[in-house]
């Protein structure tokens, strides 16, 4: 059986990339705790790596200048996120507690796939050595 | 790459709240100075923030911009105290419209705030450094 490099890693790039994606968006909310109107924003991960997913297995490529670039476009997946506290009075709706728990539980995530990725490439490292070193 | 933005973001951040805590300081430091004018007496400040708006309306993280510092339309203190040497002909003498109260817990705000921003870019910071060493091991 041949070694596939592009199925080796599986679904964490995508994955990944996503939770840069998100962790930039819950730096924002969190930066902008004390502005006045400012929504809080999340990623919907689900749907967004779906989306990816889907984006991935259709795999489709460009053969001509003129064909549309099919980007993963998060326009769709930022969505704003249900206010359960009560109006501060400025329009606010930035939990900076959730904030900073879900930043930190994505950062944690992130660091899983991180770890999932080393094991996948020390084991293809393995196989690429023989099992010599 | 996503995540050099979160130091962008962050960094907004911690220039706002900074920017903030000096206004604070500000306000507390002249809080008791007294004037014989009402045009002369220092007034409150306190910045404005605003969500970057240009790069928001991408529906991106964006982080946060001091839109400008504005003084508080408080009513100033007046005092009835004529053997003040700052007291004007009617024996009146002007203290700023600051609330010192409100001064500290603006203070304290903003320094949770700014340590939150802080903790965000070390979070990121790891994130990356970990990331620079992938399958190094």
């Amino acid at each position: 059986m041949a070694i596939s490099f592009d199925k080796a890693f599986g679904l964490h790039p995508q994955g990944m990339l996503l939770r840069e994606k998100r962790s930039e968006i819950l730096a924002d909310n969190i930066a902008n705790a004390d502005t006045p109107g400012f929504k809080a924003k999340d990623l919907d991960f689900q749907t967004a790596l779906a989306n990816a997913r889907s984006h991935q297995s259709a795999s489709v490529s460009r053969t001509h200048e003129k064909h549309f670039v099919i980007s993963s476009d998060m326009r769709h997946e930022v969505k704003f996120r249900n206010v359960e506290q009560t109006d501060t009075g400025d329009g606010n709706s930035v939990d900076i507690h959730r904030e900073r728990n879900a930043f930190s539980q994505n950062s944690m995530e992130y660091q899983a796939s991180l770890n999932f990725l080393n094991g996948k490439i020390s084991g293809l490292k393995k196989a690429l050595g023989g099992g010599q070193s | 790459m996503s995540l050099y933005r979160v130091f962008d973001i962050a960094g907004s951040g911690l220039t706002a709240q900074a920017l903030r805590l000096n206004t604070t300081a500000s306000n507390i430091a002249n809080a008791n100075t007294v004037s014989s004018s009402i045009d002369q007496t220092y007034r409150g400040r306190h910045p404005v923030f605003a969500a970057e708006l240009d790069r928001a309306q991408e529906q991106q993280g964006a982080g946060v911009k001091v839109m400008g510092i504005v003084e508080s339309d408080a009513p100033l203190t007046t005092e009835y105290n004529p053997s003040h040497p700052m007291a004007d002909e009617n024996g009146f003498i002007y203290k700023p419209n600051v609330n010192v109260i409100e001064e500290m817990a603006n203070m304290i705000s903003a320094s949770r705030s700014y340590d939150a921003n802080v903790q965000i870019a070390d979070a990121a910071k790891q994130m990356l450094s970990r990331t620079l060493t992938l399958g190094q091991r």
